[in-house]
């Protein structure tokens, strides 16, 4: 097989998809929070957290679905703690970003290590397995890729669907939206800037940590620390590769998986003349190239990172 | 990142007490024959789930309950952290440092100058040196365990592709995936080999990913470095070698073999060195070898009679000869390549 012909395989597209669904969950919930006008660097904890709240339901003896919806709220929970620190309180939204990150990451293996003391190896769960759509599913390549895959990524393209329409169809959507821009016409509206960026990080936060789920109930069966390795970075840079736009991000998120599942693929057909490196390296390398061509007339919302006090002029 | 471990939790002192309060009721009789438990601190980069630190973990348990050594450990201390833990052991008295060295090599080699009346036994890329007499160091030498299973595996491929997937190219994985390549290309000798590494030790979506490429590019047997290799193999219903620990009885389908790493007689020689205060930079490694009881071929268990019956005869030949060293493996720490 050449390089090229990679490209026409379904089994490469449905990796690519499959790669791409728990980043799609997660740049989706930094889009509503970034929208809304707070960066919430607590991504990759949160990811971890919800990683882990997901598969420990099920372990516990819950349903698949109420493990994602305790991943979910997990998730909400720390947003409610980024969100009380930067939006009320006014903190660096950097520094508490990175802080949600590291509690959320060390509270997780000290959870873990309660709840599992003493194990040799992770226990391992049912995921979810692949459910294909009748018909749709037998359209040659895509359909594999986009309609043969577990219900979770179903979910992801829903949620992409769910939240362009909100911020762009409703009064909601039209208030988060001006939360980001312009706070003070969002006051003037007689509504609470407070609330609504409470709000968004809490949701987008819940979305952050159901990616996080991904990883330990569809695309994988258990929970390694450590194991959701950096994607949760890789989506604040799809956010701006998007221009905040989630059917932009949708895109970079797929892209970016393709590059992934490209290169584990093109790694097998050099025959280790180039170093495997340079491979690991390529889908941020290209992702990094598309950025500058992406975002450079990207308008990032106005209002963003810069807390609100209500009154102040 | 994370910063885990900064002094032993709540549980290993609990332990540690259990321990020391076994001691003591034990004490009386005990010490009549047997010499005092020598104070063991371990100090590891990831959870103690992880194949090869489990190894360690599970013999310093062991040898904890025979009442031989008192046993404190801290995991997940990052590497940027992990000299100061070692500090913190070897002022509270602790008389043998464990762990794993391989991202601070110059820096625990300073420890080990700075308490020369503390032993280190070390997991590490790098030889002994004589400068520094009390830091010994010890990895999973165990390519004559990774040699058999090659032999196995390339007679249960029909395709004659074999995928390999590993964490990052450091000799310990390289040595144990040539000695497997060798023993592949002797029962298999048109065998071709599919490698590639992800560049983490704990992304197991990332290593299931890689080792499905390598499925759809032909492979039928995976070498299982990786959590997650033995998971696509289940999946798409191939075989899958095991590595470190053995793992078929949650693939019993699939996993046809493991090379089995046994820290324990590394372990007894340090305690008996220690106990003797004739503890010395030594090469460790080789108490990892086959025939110091280091490393074993797990049983074939549910393959016991999908394994063809010459092979099984030509496994325990090169096991018997490896015993009584007319079999030397080669030791390979080239980083491995595909073809």
């Amino acid at each position: 097989m050449d390089a090229f012909e990679i490209l026409f395989t379904a089994s490469f597209w449905v990796a690519a998809i499959r790669i791409a669904s728990p980043l799609i969950f997660a740049t989706m919930g930094e889009l509503i929070c970034e929208r809304a006008g707070v960066l919430n660097l607590g991504i990759e904890g949160i990811m971890v957290a919800g990683a882990f709240a997901g598969w420990v339901t099920v372990y516990a003896g819950g349903d698949l679905w109420m493990g994602v919806a305790i991943a979910a709220l997990a998730g909400a929970m720390f947003g409610l703690l980024h969100g009380t620190l930067t939006v009320p309180l006014g903190l660096s939204q950097h520094v508490v970003g990175i802080g949600i990150t590291l509690l959320a990451t060390s509270l997780t293996y000290f959870t873990y290590r309660v709840v599992l003391p003493q194990v040799s190896s992770p226990p391992r769960i049912e995921p979810f397995r692949n459910w294909a759509v009748p018909y749709l599913s037998d359209i040659p390549i895509l359909g594999p890729a986009l309609f043969n895959q577990t219900p979770l990524t179903y979910l992801a393209f829903v949620t992409v669907a769910v939240v362009a329409w909100v911020l762009y169809r409703t009064p909601l959507g039209l208030a988060v939206r001006a939360a980001g821009e312009n706070p003070a016409a969002v006051e003037a509206q007689g509504m609470s800037v407070t609330a609504i960026r409470m709000g968004a990080v809490m949701v987008g936060s819940a979305l952050m940590a159901v990616g996080g789920a991904f990883l330990t109930m569809s695309a994988f069966n258990s929970f390694f620390f450590e194991m959701v390795n950096g994607r949760g970075w890789i989506c604040i840079a799809l956010v701006v590769f998007g221009s905040w736009r989630p059917g932009k991000a949708l895109l970079g998120a797929i892209l970016f998986a393709a590059f992934d599942a490209y290169q584990v693929r093109l790694q097998q057909i050099t025959g280790g003349v180039v170093p495997y490196q340079i491979f690991l390296m390529m889908p941020y390398v290209l992702s990094i190239l598309a950025l500058v061509v992406m975002a450079r007339r990207a308008t990032y919302p106005k209002a963003l990172m810069i807390p609100y006090q209500k009154g102040e002029r | 990142m994370i910063k885990q471990g900064f002094r032993p939790n709540r549980r290993q002192i609990v332990q540690g007490i259990a321990a020391s309060a076994a001691a003591a009721t034990l004490g009386l009789p005990f010490r009549a024959f047997a010499q005092e438990a020598i104070k063991v601190a371990a100090v590891y980069t990831v959870p103690t789930e992880q194949q090869w630190v489990s190894r360690i973990h599970l013999a310093a348990m062991a040898a904890m309950e025979r009442g031989e050594i008192e046993y404190v450990f801290s995991e997940n201390v990052s590497n940027s952290d992990y000299e100061r833990v070692m500090r913190e052991y070897c002022e509270t008295g602790n008389q043998l440092i464990l762990g794993e060295v391989f991202g601070v090599e110059q820096a625990a080699r300073q420890v080990a100058a700075d308490y020369p009346d503390v032993s280190f036994l070390m997991g590490s890329s790098l030889k002994e040196d004589p400068a520094v007499p009390n830091f010994a160091p010890f990895d999973n030498y165990i390519q004559d365990a990774s040699y058999l299973t090659g032999l196995i595996a390339g007679a249960m491929s029909e395709t004659g592709n074999i995928g390999m997937v590993g964490g990052y190219p450091i000799p310990e994985v390289n040595r144990l995936m040539h000695a497997f390549m060798a023993g592949a290309r002797e029962t298999r000798p048109d065998v071709t080999f599919q490698v590639a590494f992800i560049g983490s030790w704990f992304d197991p979506p990332k290593a299931k990913e890689t080792a499905f490429a390598q499925i759809d590019a032909g492979a039928d047997v995976l070498y299982a470095e990786r959590f997650g290799v033995s998971d696509a193999a289940q999946e798409r219903n191939i075989l899958a070698i095991g590595n470190v620990i053995d793992t078929q009885e949650d693939y019993p389908e699939t996993v046809v073999a493991s090379a089995l790493w046994h820290f324990e007689p590394t372990l007894a020689k340090a305690i008996e060195e220690v106990r003797a205060g004739t503890f010395t930079a030594a090469d460790y490694g080789v108490y990892s070898f086959m025939k110091e009881g280091g490393c074993t071929l797990a049983p074939l268990g549910t393959f016991e009679d999908k394994v063809p019956d010459e092979i099984k005869a030509l496994v325990a030949e090169r096991e018997a000869a490896i015993k009584d060293g007319s079999y030397t493996v080669e030791i390979n720490d080239e980083e491995p390549i595909s073809g």
